[in-house]
């Protein structure tokens, strides 16, 4: 959703101390006592327990979710309900429209975080710092709360349950600019974009031959997150999309209905969540060291 | 004679080049931003000014501060705003202490480092949607987990959504677990950038580790919680997700006697089911004030606890 700007704690205060301080230190930071992984596993099964648990409920029929006690054991049935879930709803149209929207979206994000991050980062031109805070101050704007004449908007052009309509607004971010901004402005040496520009590349040129290679697994990072971002969306596709809906808002209808489905419901989750929990499980990594470099908001 | 002049003129377009195209380069963020983000919000302003009916083929007319004067005698608005401050305390705190204290965990030497902060991290990336599903089904009354889990300590079944402070509790809950775990890497990454001698000055006039974490890692994480702080009021000011889809229906009244409609619901709910544009733009635009203001009060206030730590 919203994007925000850096903590502003971490790098500026104490540059470079840390690692030095560490060589000659007691110890630190401390080694873990049992009693620190035990604290810690608790929070971690804490935080996978709910996807497990639709795992659990998903792979079971349908009167296991109304067991005492629960079950707590998936169950061989988990191809039948995915199966019930795609006869009850269009989910497969909802995939799509959201592999779509979350697609476009994140090519978009990338190529103009990019170019702004190289402007604000390398480029010297007046204004330039105004316009940087400026750009990041617009990710505390509460947009939720402007979706009356967005959609007004969105009327007027023709858009509503049309794709467009939530790709659009959503091409450049706040945050992509300012992540690009922070990472170019260390990856890319000045010396690289001399050289290049004796050679008699233009702006643009620079921007295409040594900024965009340079900025690759910036670009993966911010890909990621934009990508998560766009498909976990919700509230505007809601209120735009009513007849075409993504797979947030098609999991919505599946489990606001006057009884709800559980098993049905559940198993939409997962499908709904696989996506994101198969780039987690691979760039997890990644995605920790970005959170923890910047301040990305999901 | 030829080479001068392209010299020149080559000089020329270098020039406008290196002047002009920066602004061409932020231009696409900025036009989207006004487009989309500060037009609507303006907007609202204008739109709330007037009586505007969507079924009406958008028919307005000017009504000056009506919408306002109904606003403030409107029981359910009020509510509404109780409600979300409610929900937004008893979500907020609690999340960003727990916050601190699972960053504190991490900020060890650990094995498997980097699997422990992806699982924090876990419910941060899992969307809205799903988590609100999933917890209103572990919520459930009759079947649900939680409810289960009482009675095995011997506590009544509670019917979650019927009563305040149940339903508050409960959506609190939810937003917090999705939060919690992003804002302990944002803490941890600030716990690393604290000088080790500090601890080490600390440990040698003997302070204990409560005492070093109470008057070293918390004075020095300041930036960072206020950061925090602010972030999760103009977040959690604006929830809308959550209690709607925690209903289990799509009515957006947040439950039967709204009992956990939020502000932003309450917008919603007035321009999308009663299709009053013009009065949902007022709801948007006091709420908009609203956490103009609490942003900057929560600022002050947590600069002030911050400061006396020290």
């Amino acid at each position: 959703m919203t994007v925000l700007a850096d903590p502003p704690s971490t790098r500026a205060e104490t540059p470079a101390e840390p690692r030095r301080a560490r060589r000659r230190s007691f110890g630190y930071p401390r080694k873990a006592s049992v009693w620190t992984y035990a604290a810690l596993l608790a929070v971690v099964a804490g935080s996978v327990f709910p996807l497990y648990w639709s795992l659990v409920v998903s792979s079971q029929t349908s009167d296991a979710v109304a067991k005492v006690p629960p079950v707590l054991i998936p169950g061989g049935h988990l191809f039948d309900n995915i199966a019930r879930v795609f006869d009850s709803t269009d989910f497969a149209q909802a995939l799509l429209n959201s592999f779509i929207v979350s697609g476009s979206v994140t090519i978009s994000v990338v190529f103009f975080s990019t170019l702004a991050g190289f402007a604000f980062a390398k480029l010297r031109f007046r204004g330039r710092k105004v316009l940087l805070v400026v750009a990041i101050g617009t990710s505390v704007v509460p947009q939720q709360l402007g979706i009356i004449p967005l959609y007004l908007l969105m009327a007027d052009l023709g858009w509503t349950d049309r794709l467009a309509a939530v790709i659009v607004p959503g091409l450049v971010t706040a945050f992509g600019v300012f992540f690009m901004t922070q990472y170019l402005g260390r990856a890319v040496p000045d010396e690289l974009l001399e050289a290049g520009r004796i050679d008699g590349c233009g702006t643009f040129g620079l921007f295409w031959h040594v900024v965009l290679p340079a900025a690759r697994p910036a670009a993966a990072v911010l890909g990621l997150f934009t990508f998560m971002q766009a498909w976990n969306d919700f509230f505007w596709p809601l209120v735009v999309l009513q007849d075409n809906a993504t797979v947030q808002v098609a999991l919505s209808s599946l489990a606001s209905g006057y009884t709800t489905d559980y098993t049905l419901t559940l198993t939409g989750t997962l499908l709904a969540t696989l996506p994101i929990l198969v780039i987690f499980m691979v760039l997890g990594r990644q995605i920790v060291g970005g959170i923890m470099q910047g301040a990305i908001k999901g | 004679m030829a080479i001068p002049a392209l010299t020149a003129r080559r000089a020329r377009l270098n020039r406008l080049d290196t002047k002009g195209s920066p602004y061409l380069y932020v231009l696409p963020f900025f036009l989207l931003f006004g487009a989309f983000g500060l037009f609507p919000l303006i907007y609202t302003g204008y739109v709330s000014f007037n009586d505007w009916d969507l079924l009406d083929a958008g028919a307005h007319e000017w009504v000056g501060l009506a919408n306002y004067r109904e606003l403030v005698q409107d029981p359910y608005f009020w509510n509404a705003l109780g409600n979300t401050l409610s929900i937004w305390v008893l979500s907020t705190v609690p999340q960003l202490l727990v916050a601190l204290w699972i960053a504190h965990l991490l900020n060890h030497k650990l094995r498997a480092r980097t699997s422990l902060r992806m699982g924090v991290l876990l419910p941060n990336i899992t969307s809205i949607v799903a988590v609100t599903i999933v917890f209103t089904q572990l919520f459930g009354r009759d079947f649900g987990m939680v409810n289960w889990l009482l009675g095995v300590v011997g506590l009544g079944p509670i019917d979650w959504q019927a009563d305040t402070w149940s339903s508050h509790l409960a959506i609190s809950i939810i937003v917090a677990w999705r939060w919690t775990g992003y804002n302990a890497l944002i803490y941890l990454a600030s716990m690393q950038a604290v000088p080790h001698d500090l601890y080490e000055a600390a440990e040698l006039d003997g302070a204990s580790s409560a005492q070093q974490f109470w008057k070293i890692t918390v004075p020095m994480l300041r930036p960072t919680i206020i950061f925090t702080a602010v972030i999760s009021t103009i977040g959690g000011l604006q929830i809308i997700a959550e209690p709607l889809l925690f209903a289990g229906s799509s009515t957006p009244t947040g439950g039967s006697d709204r009992q956990f409609q939020t502000a932003a619901l309450f917008m919603y709910e007035q321009g999308f089911r009663e299709f009053r544009f013009g009065y949902a733009s007022a709801v948007a635009w006091t709420l908009c004030l609203v956490i103009a203001l609490f942003a900057i009060v929560n600022y002050l206030i947590t600069r002030r606890i911050a400061n006396d730590e020290e």
